[in-house]
């Protein structure tokens, strides 16, 4: 090593980004080095995917510049950055569910069609790396692990220089983040260098060779994970430290509340999944976890136990001892249950009407919002109530929703449900995409609305969450449940187990 | 440089109601402009097609018979178009209504009593709610899209009308000509004041209207059809039926299109004729639209879009100037809307090409 | 017998071709995710078009050609207002046809009644000699074997041509095709133009070929039937060409119906292709391919974020 420059692939100097007033990236630097995999560590909203489009072309910067090899560039498409040699793995996908995998690869390909000489490179290149995968199969029959194996290959395929991968092990399995890192330390030693994106501490700690850390759009810290531990990466990832969590009282679970024997559901669409046998019980001041990775069935599981969608072929539901197989919501709703879906906008609020009006969706079968004319008065103060006691930082007086960030408007929304008292929550990944101090603030109401004797069932991707919070926790793959572990006794490796069940994760499986 | 849209964080009600009027003036000047082109005077024009009807007062009361039925239609639209269910066969539930009110008027033909009158605003209703529910149903029970269903039925109402009129229904004394009798005395509406020509029409579509606006602005009814037309996700969370709202919107819509075309003929044509329905359920898709999907919108653009057509009658005869013209500048006026739609929701700015 | 048939299967493939043009061009918009509800405008303009340029040019040919581009025009205005201010598609669609409609009567309002010779036919010698088939395939009209050529066309583009690979990516997911660079808007625009041209080219072989006059609103729904036989079609080349054909037979059957005096209204007998479309749309319904076919992302406005 003669100098800083050496081995320098890519330099972002000085990239500032703004959103309207929001300012998304101020002032980043960073340096990519061939040979090196360069961790970009920030919790939700830190300013991670715009840094990441920008560099892929799909974001122009305000202000700031990008020098690949030397030479400042300006890189107004994706396509102009792929011929600068940069590739990119997205986070959720950007496949083609309908069209085959060889076509998926000669989309973004100049000039490419998917014709023989395509698929002997693209052959090539799968047998270099381990990532063999049928070139004819269309993509809606893969499985997440195999998905992200074509947007590997696509990238690969231009011989970048350097490969973005967004949050790569979100989607998979344990033993498919393995071979993942396999694969990520062979381009390593080929000489790409890898920026690759994450927030969970441990992967990054084994994994990388350096890590950028940003937080409100700054970089605030550039360091060696190696070297340093998970606690200060965290507390450089969300500034001062959060608080922990405060566990209730903790007295034993009482009657059961939710009941699931033996429930199947049919597919909702062509490419769903199909819910097998599931057996769960969820009791009154317990708080239960459904972990897993997504895509096996935890959305169908929330339908069919919310009434919101799915046919059930097989088995009962039942709340508060009351058959639900052919409940409506607002039926379960009655019965003393309430939900929190996964998407917050257009599913849990309307993201067009205001907070006030909102309220109007989970309420208007078993509260009073006025009948035959609704009572807007009171609407608006009950706004003002979950706004005040649930922590909700909004931009002026009732606003629509699609103005609040995630995390506030999920504060929002789980207020909502938490001001109707209810017997039973079901909540739908409550901090996907929620900044850390949010995220925080609705695992202390749903830990609360336990120790009051609510049930609470969380279905979360995020293991830590699960692990954290839940009194007792379940896996679900395939469309299966497994019988619940008490969290105090349970360890990671063995979730991890269970995720993959039992054995290597079986690849091509549907 | 380039143009490109960026999404607005709020929209203000200054807008929401600029909006539809910057654009009525657009398609003026663009109207007046091809008006110009065809050897004519635009401010002649002008002066035919807006002035005049709201200034004389024998054209004002043409204009607010015409307007009566585009408001029936287009209040009953809204609750399709609110709920993003895409009814554009309001033109044969019009003629629907028409058929089965003017059979009512045909088969009492002669007789008199207070009942007729009723009952042809009955089955009008209800046939322009059955010939609706056609669309509806084939959507909820076999997914099929109801754009081309019902658009198909307007052809399909169109021809019935033309059997009706030449075959079983067709007037023995009529000299061979397609129409049906002249309505008795019980089954036409009467001016309601003397010398004047406004009949009871214009009345229910008025308090049509102020029902839709509280629907709309109170009830959980009209929460649940915005809210299933704005998130399909969130209505389904709420619990409101989808299949529910889908065939109650096409039944308002289609009863209402139903009781317009009992109006129509028992008011204003007094008997069955082909083409009674000049459109008039099409147009009010655009009166629709004008009116930014709101029943106060509706009732004031029916005015307004009565004023053009009233205009446009009276130029094919003063200016000579077809009546095509009436029906490009409609579309005209329509894109004009959306235009505007579009930048009530994105604002156009330029972007620099980057250094 | 023998000797009508070759005619009446003549007059199908006359019938049929409007349709078939109309619905390739709706085809290949609908595979790039843009629902055009204006085919029915865009035809009328076309006809109207065609005719007057034929009439005042006395050339067929300039008249086809004239056709087609108002076609394409107001499908310009259309693609404009869907694809770059992401206009309501459907509400888009329906001005374009009302427009379409009164513009058709502005440009026709001098031609109506006038006649117009017949273009005359281009004949495959031994070909035609075929018995039956013969005649009706080989001794056809220009625009119908244009047409056919368009089949080819169309479905080489999109299954083995880049661009055709890159059109259907756009209309299946436009969140995906963006975030890979590909020029989403620009594509849809194309694919716009492109369904606009075939859709005033259809309305040019009404007005020049198929009945040799002008009248108002002589499109007479046909946009809309090949709006539904791209429903239909489900995604295949070829189930629309059959659909085409098989529409073709029925507006022949019909008026060969109302010609014979079988003693059903005539009224009755012109309604059947209105009703055969619900039907047929039922019948696939039924048959359990409801919702299959259709591009991922049809009818929804896309806005890139900057």
């Amino acid at each position: 090593m003669n100098g800083a420059g050496v081995g320098v692939v890519v330099e972002l100097k000085g990239i500032t980004k703004y959103f309207g007033a929001l300012l998304a990236n101020a002032a980043v630097d960073l340096t990519l080095r061939s040979g090196e995999i360069h961790a970009l560590l920030g919790e939700n909203g830190a300013g991670k995917s715009t840094l990441v489009k920008i560099l892929y072309g799909l974001l122009a910067p305000d202000s700031g510049e990008i020098v690949i090899g030397g030479v400042p560039v300006t890189l107004e498409s994706p396509r102009a950055a792929r011929a600068h040699g940069i590739g990119m793995v997205f986070q959720h996908f950007s496949l083609f569910d309908e069209m085959s995998v060889i076509e998926n690869i000669a989309i973004p390909l100049d000039g490419a069609i998917a014709n023989n000489a395509l698929r002997r490179k693209v052959s090539e290149k799968a047998a270099q790396f381990g990532l063999e995968i049928e070139l004819d199969r269309p993509v809606h029959t893969l499985s997440a692990g195999e998905r992200q194996r074509i947007e590997i290959l696509r990238a690969l395929i231009q011989e970048p220089k350097v490969i973005i991968l967004d949050e790569p092990t979100s989607v998979l399995t344990p033993s498919e983040s393995e071979s993942l890192f396999v694969t990520l330390d062979k381009l390593k030693a080929e000489g790409a260098s890898i920026l690759f994106i994450s927030h969970k501490l441990e992967e990054v700690r084994r994994l990388c060779d350096r890590a950028t850390v940003l937080r409100g759009g700054r970089v605030v810290g550039a360091t060696d994970p190696r070297r340093a531990t998970a606690k200060e990466l965290a507390t450089l990832m969300v500034g001062e430290g959060i608080a922990d969590l405060n566990p209730g009282a903790g007295g034993e679970p009482g009657a059961p509340m939710l009941v699931l024997d033996g429930l199947s559901v049919a597919p909702e669409t062509v490419h769903g999944i199909t819910l097998d046998g599931i057996d769960l019980v969820v009791r009154s001041g317990e708080i239960v976890a459904v972990a897993g990775v997504a895509g096996n069935g935890q959305s169908e599981l929330y339908n069919a136990i919310s009434g919101e969608g799915g046919r059930i072929t097989g088995g009962t539901i039942s709340i508060a001892d009351r058959a639900m197989n052919r409940a409506s919501i607002n039926d379960r709703r009655k019965a003393g249950a309430a939900f929190v879906p996964e998407a917050r906008l257009g599913q849990a609020t309307l993201p067009q009407s205001p907070l006030s009006d909102n309220i109007v969706l989970s309420w208007h079968a078993t509260e009073t919002i006025g009948s035959p004319f609704i009572n807007r008065e009171r609407l608006e103060t009950v706004a003002q109530g979950i706004v005040r006691d649930f922590d909700v930082r909004i931009p002026r007086s009732d606003p629509v929703a699609a103005h609040l960030s995630g995390g506030n408007l999920q504060k929002y929304i789980v207020g909502r449900e938490v001001k109707r008292m209810p017997g039973l929550i079901v909540i739908d990944q409550p901090s996907w995409g929620v900044d850390a101090r949010a995220a925080r603030h609705i695992r202390q109401t749903l830990m609360d609305l336990a120790a009051q004797g609510t049930a609470v069932l969380v279905i979360t991707q995020d293991l830590d969450e699960a692990l954290s919070l839940a009194d007792s926790i379940v896996v679900m793959r395939k469309g299966r449940l497994s019988a619940a572990r008490p969290t105090r006794t349970v360890t990671r490796g063995e979730i991890g187990l269970m995720m993959t069940g039992g054995a290597r994760a079986t690849e091509g499986a549907s | 440089m380039r143009l490109v849209l960026v999404s607005r964080r709020r929209i203000s009600r200054q807008r929401q109601f600029a909006t539809p009027v910057v654009a009525l003036l657009v398609a003026l000047a663009i109207g007046g402009l091809i008006v110009w082109l065809m050897g004519r005077s635009p401010w002649r024009a002008l002066q035919v097609f807006v002035i005049e009807p709201l200034t004389d007062p024998w054209a004002l009361q043409e204009v607010l018979l015409k307007a009566t039925p585009l408001m029936l239609i287009s209040i009953g639209l809204l609750f399709c178009f609110r709920a993003s269910r895409w009814n554009i066969g309001a033109e044969g539930q019009f003629l629907l209504g028409g058929i089965c009110g003017g059979g009512i008027a045909i088969l009492t033909h002669g007789m008199s009593g207070f009942w007729i009158m009723p009952l042809m605003m009955i089955a009008g209703m209800l046939g322009g709610l059955a010939y609706a529910a056609i669309p509806a149903v084939l959507r909820t029970r076999f997914g099929i899209s109801e754009i081309l269903t019902s658009l198909m039925l307007v052809y399909v109402a169109d021809l019935l009308l033309d059997y009706l009129v030449r075959g079983p229904w067709r007037d023995p004394k009529g000299f061979n000509f397609p129409q049906s009798v002249s309505f008795s005395d019980a089954a036409v509406l009467h001016p309601l004041f003397e010398g004047g020509r406004l009949h009871l029409g214009l009345v229910l579509a008025l308090v049509v209207a102020a029902i839709a606006f509280v629907l709309f602005r109170r009830t959980l009814f009209g929460y649940a059809v915005a809210a299933s037309g704005d998130a399909p996700r969130a209505a389904n969370f709420a619990g409101f039926n989808e299949a529910r709202i889908t065939v109650l919107v096409f039944l308002i819509s289609g009863a209402l299109a139903g009781l317009a075309g009992v109006v129509e003929v028992a008011g204003q044509v007094q008997q069955l004729r082909p083409g009674f329905g000049q459109g008039l359920g099409f147009t009010a898709i655009i009166v629709a639209f004008l009116g930014r999907l709101t029943p106060v919108g509706a009732t004031l653009s029916s005015v307004v879009i009565a004023v053009l057509l009233i205009g446009a009658e009276s130029a094919q005869v003063s200016l000579k100037l077809p009546y095509d013209l009436t029906r490009f500048f409609m579309g005209l006026l329509l894109t004009c809307v959306l235009v505007g739609e579009s930048l009530d929701r994105y604002s156009l700015e330029i972007q620099r090409e980057r250094t | 017998m023998i000797d009508t048939l070759p005619l009446i299967l003549g007059t199908i493939l006359t019938a049929a071709t409007p349709l078939l043009i109309a619905a390739l061009g709706e085809h290949v918009t609908e595979r790039a995710g843009v629902l055009n509800l204006g085919v029915e405008g865009m035809m009328i303009v076309g006809a109207a078009s065609a005719f007057a340029v034929a009439v005042l040019t006395d050339s067929s040919v300039l008249g086809i050609a004239a056709g087609a581009l108002a076609g394409l025009a107001v499908s310009a205005v259309f693609g404009v207002l869907v694809v770059y201010l992401a206009a309501n598609q459907v509400a888009t669609g329906l001005a374009m046809t009302i427009l379409g409609l009164g513009l058709s009567g502005l440009i026709g309002q001098n031609f109506v009644g006038q006649p117009r010779a017949p273009i005359p036919p281009i004949e495959f010698p031994l070909l035609k000699e075929i018995p039956v088939l013969g005649k009706a395939l080989f001794t056809g009209d220009p625009v119908f074997y244009l047409s056919l050529i368009l089949i080819g066309l169309v479905g080489y583009g999109l299954n083995s041509t880049r661009f055709g690979l890159l059109l259907r990516a756009v209309g299946e997911n436009h969140t995906s095709a963006h975030a890979l660079g590909l020029p989403v808007r620009r594509i849809r625009f194309i694919a716009v133009l492109f369904g606009g041209l075939l859709a005033g080219l259809a309305g040019a072989y009404l007005s020049l070929i198929y009945t040799r006059f002008w009248s108002p609103g002589m499109s007479a729904g046909r946009g809309w039937i090949a709006l539904a036989l791209v429903v239909f079609a489900a995604g295949h080349v070829w189930r629309l060409v059959l659909g085409a054909y098989l529409f073709g037979g029925i507006t022949v059957a019909q008026l060969h119906a109302q010609a014979g005096a079988i003693g059903l209204p005539s009224q009755l007998l012109s309604a059947l292709p209105y009703l055969m479309t619900i039907a047929v749309l039922l019948l696939l319904s039924i048959s359990g391919r409801r919702g299959s076919g259709a591009a991922g992302s049809l009818g929804q406005p896309f806005v890139p974020e900057r």
